[in-house]
């Protein structure tokens, strides 16, 4: 008896946390499905996938979007990368002069609150030509990523075993073969979580994206947002689920690249 | 290889020179503009005209910030506590599996759900109509203070979970299983025991969650568009419609002090732990 009551009272609080963490979620997925739904009707009256076809038709706004988020993301990566490897690797170092100092500096943008820096930068922009270009877009969003990849990175070289790197230094190798053929490819995991996490991030970015891309760069976080504030919710929720779609799968995905020495280090 | 040669440095060289010129320069030019009066000349009056115009939003910004994160820091302690406490594997890895799903939404999303869930006749209110505990003609909906309070709690918590159950799975067992064998019930070991020892983690991780929300524009602008609103909305009402830069980055000051004030916290723990290992 004693044990009924026990996991009838557990499966309620468990059952409530299930509602408020899906229950959202669910009311997105209604949206999109929904064809005509209004109050005061608990549930569509009308289901189907016309406002996919709206989204996905090659003429539509929405795959325009996408296309600009994407090629924005991929040549935010790439930029981070170039900036976050090597950053990461010298940082690794434990005996860096002015390590603390430039820890420092890259810690910093985290604990700002962005608003006021990204309508600067778009004030700075405006006057070199660079607001409304994909050029700027990217510079706010590789700024942004760069932060958190620098960290991955430097997590991840420090996770690599500094006996294998002497080892390859002891028959031979020389520093830059050591870093390139032994040490990268061992950290590599971590920077594929890097670049993943830093895709993810430009992908879904909104605030930065706002000021500095208006008027020409229209990136699908942006056209969501119009979308939903112009009321067509049916185009926003669809929207939303094809930016939803790649967070959830590298949620599925994160404990197979990242370890837990390397996560708990990040952290 | 002998790191400490300056080549090391180098290898960090763009990486700081990009934060510096896309992050430390805006700031420095923010914090001019604030100071400096529509003549040019340094003077206070933008913080003048933003205190009274957007007096009541600070407070407003202040208030629901703080209620988010007094209630993200008691839920993810619940969430973390539960996890390493519970007696009952299956609750135990089914709420694992549970909580962390908003953690990968991101906030545009999360607001656009809230935005139908919580509205009048959003899926909470028809849920609650259909049990019977209320009726949706009396409701209006959460779309307001409140909303956004929900909106940051849904999306925070698990952020801030994680990194707290992640220091208390860390934890040595010894002293957890000696006071549950001196009979402590687990509200109290939670308190007494567990929480004293992660309190840097919840801490590092209560400031980075206060400093997001300071810096979410989405939300605010989605779940509540009027008046009062949080100073985020404000800052990019001041610059989009009236190109006034001034008041904006006033605004902007004062969101640096209020996220400074928690986050030295944050940076002096973090950089500490990083020189001294």
């Amino acid at each position: 008896m004693k044990a009924a009551i026990g996991w009838l009272w557990r499966g309620s609080v468990l059952g409530l946390i299930a509602f408020t963490v899906f229950g959202p979620l669910a009311n997105l997925v209604l949206w999109a499905v929904a064809i005509q739904w209004y109050f005061p009707y608990k549930l569509p009256l009308t289901y189907g996938f016309k406002y996919w076809g709206d989204v996905f038709k090659p003429t539509s706004d929405a795959l325009a979007s996408l296309g600009t988020s994407v090629l924005i993301a991929v040549i935010t990566v790439v930029v981070c990368l170039l900036l976050a490897v090597p950053a990461g690797y010298a940082l690794s170092r434990r005996r860096l002069p002015g390590r603390g100092v430039i820890l420092l500096i890259l810690l910093l943008p985290q604990a700002f609150p962005s608003v006021a820096v990204y309508l600067n930068i778009a004030r700075l922009f405006y006057r070199v030509g660079l607001n409304g270009t994909i050029t700027g877009v990217v510079l706010v969003h590789a700024a942004h990523g760069l932060v958190i990849a620098v960290w991955i990175a430097a997590a991840a070289f420090a996770a690599v075993d500094a006996e294998l790197e002497l080892a390859a230094r002891n028959i031979g190798a020389s520093a830059l073969r050591t870093a390139l053929t032994v040490t990268l490819p061992l950290a590599a995991p971590g920077l594929i979580a890097a670049a993943i996490f830093v895709f993810l991030e430009s992908l879904d970015e909104f605030t930065g994206t706002y000021f500095v891309g208006v008027p020409d760069v229209t990136t699908l976080p942006l056209m969501m947002f119009n979308a939903s504030i112009g009321g067509n919710y049916q185009i926003a929720a669809v929207t939303a689920l094809i930016l939803l779609a790649p967070s959830i799968a590298f949620m599925l995905l994160i404990e197979r690249f990242l370890s837990t020495e390397t996560l708990a280090r990040i952290a | 290889m002998d790191d400490r040669r300056p080549v090391f440095l180098l290898l960090v060289a763009p990486a700081v020179a990009m934060v510096l010129a896309l992050f430390a320069y805006p700031v420095l030019y923010s914090l001019v503009s604030a100071f400096t009066a529509s003549d040019g000349r340094a003077s206070l009056e933008n913080f003048a005209k933003t205190f009274e115009l957007y007096g009541t939003d600070i407070v407003f910004t202040l208030v629901i910030i703080t209620v988010s994160s007094v209630l993200i820091g008691l839920f993810a302690a619940a969430i973390g506590g539960y996890l390493v406490l519970g007696a009952h594997p299956v609750a135990v890895v089914f709420l694992k599996w549970l909580y962390r799903w908003p953690l990968f939404v991101p906030f545009i999303v999360a607001a656009q759900c809230m935005r139908t869930f919580l509205a009048k006749n959003g899926m909470l209110n028809n849920t609650l109509d259909a049990l019977g505990v209320v009726d949706v003609g009396t409701l209006s909906g959460l779309l307001d203070w409140r909303g956004i309070i929900v909106t940051f709690v849904w999306k925070e918590t698990p952020f801030v979970a994680l990194l707290v159950g992640g220091a208390m799975a860390a934890l040595d067992r010894a002293g957890i299983e000696a006071a549950r064998n001196l009979g402590a019930s687990g509200l109290r070991i939670l308190a007494e025991i567990i929480m004293p020892q992660v309190a840097g983690a919840m801490t590092v991780a209560l400031v980075l969650a206060f400093v997001t929300m300071l810096s979410v524009l989405s939300v605010p602008i989605m779940i509540s568009g009027g008046t009062p609103t949080m100073i985020t909305v404000d800052m990019a009402f001041r610059v989009n419609s009236y190109s006034d830069y001034g008041v904006a980055n006033a605004l902007g000051f004062i969101s640096y002090l209020i996220a400074g004030s928690v986050g030295w916290a944050y940076v002096r723990r973090n950089v500490a732990g990083e020189v001294a290992r």
